[in-house]
Parts: C-alpha cells; sequence; structure tokens
C-alpha cells in the first residue's frame, strides 16, 4: 500500500524584545546562570506579572506577516504543570483566544500551508545536569514566545523546510525574532501521522519534540513516516506518544506516552486583564511592517530584470534585500549592483549568519558611487570588482582607489593607436589567429587593456582589433 | 464631641510630647510579649524600635507629622515584607523572608509606620477561625476560650487586644469583615482593584483585596486613603483608586440615604444577630434613611461559586511552593519529584490540601465545563444581580456573619457546615464589591455582633459614611471593649 504523509507544525519563536515578557528583566541569550532575575520572573509568592506591550506588538506583527487575522480582544491562561525549571509552576500561554488566528504561508509550488493560530507565552528556564546534581536557570524563564501551529497540511519533509525556511525569513525581515534555532531562539514540535494514500481519515500521530535544526528536522519526519508505514505494514498499530529525535542513532524515541500526557487544567490568568485592541492599533502595527521578502522577490524579478535565483538570495536575509535597495536608488540597472553583492560580496563572506547579519565594512552608498561610474563607462567592469574587493577591504570608497585620470576613460584615437601598435608587435599570434586559432586574439587583447589600464571597454578593443587584423 | 480615632488620638499624644514614639511602641512591644492572644507570628522588635525613633527625631526638630507617622501597626502574615519572614500561616513558609516590599507596605512604610510584626492568620487565608494556622488560631479579646475569626484573625485579635493600632488584613471570601465582626471592629473590603496586590500572597487572585481593620471608621478610612492607589505593578488596579478620598466625606448626613435589605442574607441566621440588625435599622430609620426589603435570590449561589473558583485559582496558585528556592524543604528524599510532593505533603496542613484538591478537579478536563465554567456564568449572575439592586439602592445592609464568635476547636460534621460562615461575606467577592462590617451589638456571651454595608463599586465613600454616622450615634465599638493591651 502507498501511504501519505501528514505533518503540522508548532514553532516556538523567542520574540526580539528588550525586555521579558511579564518584567523588566533583560531578555538576553548567554549571560551567566541566574542574573537576568527578579521576584517576578522567579515567581516569588506575592508577585504579579504585567504583560510587556512590545511582546503583543511583534505578536501582532507575527500576524500579520504570516496573513492571519488579528484578535482584538484575547487573554492570557494558566497551563498547569510541575516542572523544576517552570518557578510558578504555570505557564502564562494563551489557550482559548490566542492573539492571531486563520493565517498561511505560501510555498513557492503555490501550496498554502494553513496556520491555525498564534499565541503568545513566557518561557520556561533551564536546567542543567551535573553528576548527582542538578542546576536550575532561571534566566530564560519569562523571555517571550510566540508559538506558531500549522494545520496538517504538510505533506514531505521538503514541503517542512521550505515552510520552515520561509516562516524564519519573515519573522526576520518583520523584526520578530532573529529565529536561530542553533541558539534556541526557534524550535520546532512535529506532529506527524500516515494513512493510506488518498483516505480522507487522519492515522494516529505522534509528536516530535524540540526541533533545533532543518536538517535533523527533515531526517526526522523521513525516519519518523518510515517508522510508522513499518508499524502498519506488520500488522501493528501507530501508538499515540512523545517522541525525541536521537540525533546520533539517527532515530526516534519515546518520551511519554499518551496515558502519562498532562491535563493542563488551563484557566484564564486572574493577574491579567483581556487585551483589548482597536483596529487603529493593528492599523498602526501594520504601517510599521517592512516589505515581506515574497513581494520583493516579485518586485526584483518582474520590474527589475534580476534572475529568479539571484532574487532568491538577495531577498533570503533581509539586511542584503535593504543593502541591495539602498545602494541600487539611484540607479539605471540594479542588476549591476544585485552581481556586485552576490558576487564579489558574498565571496568575501564565509558562513551563512555573517550573511544574515550583513555586516560589511562599505555603506550602500559606497557601492552605489562605484556601480554609477561602471554605468556612466568611466571605468569597466574588470576595473569595478578589482575597486570594490580593495573597497571590501579598506572600507574605503572609490576615490581612495581611482584617481580622476583614471575616470576619463580614454579616447578612440588613444584606442586605435594602442591596437595598431598591438597587431605591429604581435605578429606571430596575429598569424595564429588568421589561422584559426580564436585564443590569440585574447593575448593580443589582454596586453591591450593592460596599456590602458583598465580604463579601455574590453568588447569595443576586440571589436577594434578583429578589424585592424582583416584590413592587414 | 472627641473623636474616638485611635490614629488621630496616638498623632495628638506623639505631638504633645506626652509620650516619645519610641516610648509608646515599647509599651506595645511589651503588652505584644505578655499577651496570650497568640495573634503575632513574628515580632519585629528592633525594626519597630528604629521607625519609632526616625519618628521622634521628626518631632524633636519640629516638622509636621501626618496622621499615620509614627503609628503603630500590624501586617496580616501574607502581605510581604523585605526581610521579614512571612510564612501566611503555614510550616512551607517557614524562615521564607521575602526579596521585595508588597505596594502597601512600601506606601505605609514612606509614612513612617512602625511595624510592630506579622500577624497570625488561617493557613494561605484559608479559614474563618484563624484555627488552620500552623502555630495555632489567635484568641478572641473579648473571651479568650472563643475564635478570632479569619482568615486574619490574628489583625482583629491584636486590634481589638490592644497591642496593634490599626492592621492591614486580606479579605478573599470575608477574611477582614468576618474577624472584624468576632472581635467587633471595622474591617473594610474595598473595591476590587482599588488596593495594589502586589506583594500580597495569593490565595484566590480573582478575588484577594487589601484592607484594614481597625477600631472606628475614621481608622479605617484614615488608613484606605493612604492605601488605594492605582498601582503599575498590579494589572487589575484600577486608576479610579486614586481619586478616593472616604475621610472628607464621613461627617456628611445620611438623610435619604436608600438602604436595601436583601433578605436571602438574612435566612437562618442567628436570632441574636437578626435582633441587632433590627435595632440598627431604626438607628438608620431615624437618621433619615430609607429603608426597603428586596430579594437577591442570585446570592443563594454564592456559597459554590466562591469555593469552585477560589480553590481552582488556589490550587494553581499554592502550585510554587516545591521547598527549591525559598521556604521550607523536606530532609529526605531521593529525586526531584519526590523532594516536591514530600516538601507539599509535610509542608501544608489538611484545609490547604482539601481546597487545593478541589480546585485541581474543579479544573480537570472533562469536569471544567460542569464546575468552573458555570461557576463562572454564575459569577456573571451575580454581579449583574448586584448592579441591578444598586439602580435602586445606595446601600445594603446585611450581616457579616450569620453568628457570632464560636468557642475555638470547635468540630464541624463536615468541612462544607464550616464553609456556612462566610455566606453573609462571599458575594461581595463575587462581585468585586466595597463592604465594611461594623460593630452593633454584642450577643448574650457578650460576644460582638457585626452588620456589613455594601456599596457598588468605588462607592467606599458612601458606606463609611454610613458607617461612620451609625457609629457616631451608637456606642457598639467602645463599650465592653477589652481591657488588655495599650491603654490610648
Amino acid at each position: 500500500m502507498k501511504y501519505e504523509l501528514v505533518v503540522g507544525l508548532e514553532t516556538h519563536v523567542e520574540l526580539a524584545t528588550k525586555t521579558k515578557i511579564f518584567c523588566s528583566c533583560a531578555n538576553d541569550f548567554g549571560a551567566s546562570p541566574n542574573t537576568h532575575c527578579c521576584p517576578i520572573c522567579i515567581g516569588h509568592p506575592g508577585t504579579l506579572p504585567k504583560i510587556n506591550r512590545e511582546v503583543v506588538n511583534l505578536a501582532i506583527k507575527a500576524g500579520l506577516a504570516t496573513n492571519c487575522t488579528i484578535n482584538f480582544r484575547s487573554k492570557m491562561d494558566r497551563k498547569n504543570y510541575v516542572y523544576p525549571d517552570l518557578a510558578k509552576a504555570y505557564q502564562i500561554s494563551q489557550y482559548d483566544l490566542p492573539i492571531c488566528k486563520n493565517g498561511y504561508i505560501e510555498l513557492s509550488s503555490g501550496k498554502k500551508i494553513r496556520i491555525n493560530r498564534i499565541h503568545m507565552e513566557e518561557d520556561a528556564g533551564k536546567l542543567a545536569y551535573k553528576p548527582s546534581e542538578i542546576y536550575i536557570d532561571y534566566n530564560r524563564g519569562g523571555v517571550p514566545l510566540i508559538e506558531i501551529v500549522t494545520e496538517p497540511d504538510i505533506s514531505s519533509s521538503e514541503e517542512a523546510k521550505e515552510y520552515v525556511e520561509k516562516l524564519q525569513n519573515i519573522l526576520r525581515y518583520a523584526g520578530v525574532s532573529d529565529c536561530k534555532m542553533q541558539e534556541g531562539s526557534m524550535r520546532c514540535d512535529v506532529n506527524i501521522s500516515v494513512k493510506p494514500f488518498g483516505s480522507n481519515s487522519l492515522g494516529t500521530r505522534t509528536e516530535i519534540k524540540n526541533m533545533n535544526s532543518v536538517t535533523f528536522m527533515t531526517k526526522a519526519i523521513d525516519y519518523e513516516y518510515e517508522r510508522q508505514i513499518d508499524v502498519l505494514e506488520d500488522g501493528g498499530k501507530v501508538v499515540q506518544q512523545t517522541l525525541r529525535y536521537n540525533e546520533s542513532k539517527s532515530s526516534t524515541e519515546s518520551m511519554r506516552e499518551k496515558e502519562d500526557a498532562h491535563d493542563y487544567r488551563y484557566f484564564g490568568d486572574p493577574d491579567l486583564v483581556e487585551i483589548i485592541l482597536s483596529s487603529e492599533d493593528v492599523e498602526k502595527i501594520k504601517k510599521s511592517l517592512p516589505e515581506m521578502p515574497e513581494s520583493r522577490f516579485k518586485r526584483y524579478t518582474e520590474t527589475l530584470g534580476i534572475s529568479e535565483a539571484d532574487a532568491d538570495l538577495l531577498t533570503k536575509y533581509k539586511n542584503v534585500a535593504d543593502f541591495f535597495e539602498a545602494a541600487s536608488k539611484e540607479i539605471k540597472s540594479p542588476k549591476i549592483v544585485s552581481n556586485f553583492i552576490i558576487g564579489e560580496i558574498f565571496r568575501s563572506i564565509e558562513t551563512e549568519s555573517e550573511k544574515e547579519n550583513f555586516d560589511i565594512s562599505i555603506t550602500p552608498v559606497q557601492l552605489e558611487e562605484l556601480v554609477k561610474l561602471v554605468e556612466l563607462n568611466k571605468i569597466n567592469m574588470n576595473l569595478a570588482k578589482k575597486t570594490l574587493a580593495k573597497m571590501l577591504k579598506t572600507g574605503k570608497g572609490v576615490g581612495e582607489f581611482i584617481s580622476e585620470s583614471d575616470m576619463q576613460g580614454i579616447s578612440k584615437e588613444e584606442v586605435e593607436r594602442l591596437c595598431k601598435d598591438a597587431v605591429k608587435n604581435n605578429e606571430s599570434a596575429v598569424k595564429d589567429y588568421v589561422s584559426g586559432k580564436e585564443k590569440a586574439l585574447k593575448a593580443i587583447l589582454g596586453s591591450v587593456m593592460r596599456q590602458t589600464k583598465g580604463r579601455g571597454n574590453a568588447q569595443e578593443i576586440e571589436k577594434k582589433l578583429v578589424e585592424l587584423i582583416k584590413n592587414t | 464631641m472627641c473623636s474616638r480615632s485611635v490614629i488621630k488620638k496616638i498623632n495628638k499624644l506623639l505631638l504633645s510630647k506626652e509620650l516619645s514614639c519610641k516610648e509608646l511602641t515599647e509599651n506595645y512591644l511589651n503588652q505584644i510579649s505578655s499577651s496570650s492572644l497568640n495573634a503575632y507570628i513574628t515580632v519585629c522588635k528592633d525594626k519597630a524600635l528604629k521607625s519609632a525613633e526616625k519618628v521622634d527625631e521628626k518631632i524633636r526638630s519640629g516638622e509636621k507629622l501626618e496622621l499615620l507617622e509614627g503609628i503603630p501597626m500590624t501586617l496580616k502574615d501574607n502581605i510581604s515584607t523585605k526581610a521579614i519572614e512571612t510564612t501566611c500561616g503555614s510550616r512551607i513558609l517557614k524562615g521564607y523572608k521575602p526579596i521585595y516590599n508588597a505596594t502597601v507596605w512600601n506606601t505605609l512604610k514612606s509614612k513612617n509606620s512602625v511595624l510592630l510584626g506579622k500577624t497570625n492568620m488561617d493557613e494561605f487565608a484559608m479559614g474563618s477561625s484563624c484555627e488552620t494556622s500552623f502555630i495555632g488560631g489567635a484568641k478572641n479579646p473579648h473571651n479568650l476560650n472563643y475564635v478570632s475569626g479569619g482568615s486574619s484573625g490574628g489583625v482583629a485579635s491584636a486590634v481589638a487586644g490592644n497591642i496593634a493600632a490599626y492592621g492591614l488584613g486580606s479579605d478573599t471570601g470575608g477574611s477582614v469583615r468576618q474577624p472584624s465582626s468576632f472581635c467587633g471592629l471595622v474591617g473594610l473590603k474595598p473595591t476590587y482593584g482599588s488596593v495594589s496586590r502586589y506583594g500580597l500572597v495569593a490565595y484566590a487572585s480573582s478575588f484577594d483585596q487589601i484592607g484594614p481593620i481597625a477600631k472606628t471608621v475614621e481608622d479605617a478610612a484614615i488608613v484606605f486613603d493612604e492605601i488605594a492607589k492605582y498601582d503599575p505593578l498590579d494589572s487589575t488596579s484600577n486608576p479610579k483608586a486614586n481619586s478616593l478620598k472616604t475621610y472628607e466625606s464621613l461627617t456628611k448626613s445620611v438623610k435619604g440615604l436608600k438602604i436595601g435589605i436583601p433578605k436571602e442574607y438574612y435566612d437562618g441566621i442567628d436570632e441574636e444577630v437578626r435582633k441587632s440588625l433590627e435595632k440598627a435599622l431604626e438607628h438608620y430609620k431615624s437618621l433619615g434613611c430609607e429603608i426597603k426589603e428586596f430579594s437577591i435570590p442570585e446570592v443563594k449561589a454564592a456559597l459554590p461559586v466562591y469555593y469552585i473558583l477560589a480553590c481552582a485559582e488556589a490550587s494553581s496558585n499554592l502550585s510554587r511552593f516545591d521547598g527549591i528556592r525559598y521556604g521550607y524543604k523536606t530532609s529526605h528524599y531521593t529525586d526531584v519529584n519526590e523532594m516536591i510532593s514530600k516538601t507539599r505533603s509535610e509542608g501544608f496542613g489538611a484545609e490547604v490540601k482539601r481546597r487545593i484538591l478541589l480546585g485541581n478537579y474543579v479544573l480537570s478536563s472533562g469536569y471544567y465545563d460542569a464546575y468552573y465554567k458555570k461557576a463562572q456564568n454564575l459569577r456573571g449572575l451575580i454581579s449583574r444581580a448586584f448592579d441591578k439592586a444598586f439602580n435602586t439602592f445606595d446601600i445594603l445592609l446585611t450581616p457579616t456573619s450569620p453568628v457570632t464568635a464560636f468557642p475555638a476547636n470547635k468540630k464541624y460534621s463536615s468541612p462544607d457546615e464550616a464553609y456556612l460562615c462566610d455566606i453573609c461575606t462571599v458575594p461581595v467577592n463575587i462581585a468585586g464589591l466595597p463592604g465594611v462590617s461594623i460593630p452593633c451589638g454584642f450577643d448574650s456571651n457578650d460576644l460582638p455582633i457585626g452588620m456589613q454595608l455594601i456599596g457598588k463599586k468605588f462607592s467606599e465613600a458612601k458606606i463609611l459614611n454610613a458607617a461612620h454616622q451609625f457609629e457616631l450615634v451608637t456606642n457598639f465599638n467602645y463599650i465592653k471593649t477589652p481591657s488588655m493591651g495599650v491603654k490610648i
């Protein structure tokens, strides 16, 4: 029998706020243990939470960026469970009135992955295990999170990957989160089941908790898909359970079965009042959202004449796209800017995270100045690229590397003179070319180019040389 | 007529320099140490004397003294006080010293209040006798064989026994009003949102409210005006709190005041209580008030609604006491789960465990709709019934408790028999209304009887005005006053 894969994702994202969700402690990653704590976030008796308005704003941004409806009335609930890293023994979250609902993310195939809801909640602390001892670090307790829950619309690990990467990109664009899976600021729970091909009813699902890399997530989905099919083919039943992915064994293993499932005893948190929004509030946030990657991609390919592959690279990180746009404000052919970024500049960057930060030594204006010289035919592409490399190394502008005389260009007469001299001085190469060795012409062209000090236009010179050789 | 306000008397005394604040405080501390009321859990001797010296310095330098400055007072032991043990009457918080101050204490501290100590209470404010406290109940100064009431029994016992000039209690289902009634005092449960809950160790967050317990309405009004304040640290705090000024309207005439008598409150109450309330009505009539009986059948649901919702919130609020970060921790365990479960088993008393279990039950999947959700709906219904009543009446007059103080160590046939004590007080908490209990007589055992005045939200000025006018024409709060403690 053939089986279809059915996947739904729950993605937790840490919000990029300065302070925690219910107190004024810093929302920072990597500080020494228990240094970003106060009576509120460690749940001391009598303390009360106070919602950070910026958390609400970022959650709304996430919702708007993923085509959600914003609930004008939402509330915070308590999710009760006992665990040492959860100081109050309940997590303040949202249960029946989440801040956003009914959105979607469109994949490149045109398929829409529906988003059921986005809700706000606080993160818990962290446990550190030492031999025979457990330590608790409450720094992460009270860090603001949103959870983005999809419908079970994903039907392959590739789709899951694309969804997560798109979501990552959108949330980075919207300034909601840095979405760094390796630092835990984005993590996914995967709900997964299989069903006979074409069947309408869903199979029993398992949940793989806390995936912290896209690569492992796809591996885990593929593994679990095969495992569930094997169980069914052997005449067994899939057991509803919570799993974790063992990276070293490349397999999933059980954390707990349904019988051990928590009853969270949700109820409205009486310490917090309902969050009431007006359409003006939402409109204001909408206006503050930058153009999303999807729309930029469309604009780059349709009106700027940039290839889809290049537009993809430009829009992958917001900082890159912003740089591109800032550098091509007054440029007639933004394609040159795009080529410089994807070529010269990307070549100088080693890692993806550096690309994401795009903290390069030159400013968009400096790049724009350089491209303008090319557009005005004042320097050729070759010189421009060499100059760009020097600019990137030093952080200095065009003026530092190209003199006024370099930018004068070169007269037709001088080109003609240099070409004539070259034909005269390279008799054997001319002979070779005439006898059919196309390459020989490149050697002559090279010598002329060297003499123009990069000011000459290679195409024009080549044309001139061919003309001179034919006429001799 | 000379004011009976204890606060004003002490203020005059201090300004006259007949007695220094330090001497006064020493008097109180001496009386506390020789007291058999069991009213205090913690006495803050050194800190109290230091605060008193500061006030004396101020008096010496001729600076103006505000009314609350230098007044020796007490806080119920569930109000967080930095570096001063705050036990909530529970073994599980024995030794716990908060690292911050409750907003109310910050306010009173900034007024140079002299905190004598932290007073006894039912464990986590769960009880109506003060006897669920881990140190046993505080005694009733009117008769030491009787309970002080609860849960703020320690405050009431201390104030009635003259070992504190006034105190702050907390009222979740009657815990300020009922012990005030049992001890012949004035106890105000303010409108929900008018006094900050920040630093009050939560029992049931949507019901809890801090309020003053004092000898006279004037004292309660002076204290309330100081602590009623919008607090940005408490999301349920209401900006309207800033405009509540009750003291200045105490002297207004109550002529024409429309008083409603909700008859459901009078079902099954003690005969002596009924008679003294009837007499109280006569007083109001002679003051020119219009009195009319009416029916508010919705309050019949109040007791189950209260116990379902309050226990649900409590089950969640009390889950944080796990022995990890503060308070009591069991000494023998093999893993973290055993540590938490043994700590809680050993740290909590029977009544707290009962309410945690009940709360968990009503929130469990499968029971949520039948209990919690239904109770929430009824809560709305009860609130709206009160709203409607206040379209007709200015205030409502009811008993505070169906009975007067009962003997210590009374055995109940079932927990819900004990819960019946709260029948007259819980509706106010359900609807978030202000209610004040004032003395209105004595029973044949010479035990005080209290009556309750209920107003609409943020009408503290109105109910305290009516209370004060009653106090002026009666003498229940100073005849038969227990002859113990500090004489002012």
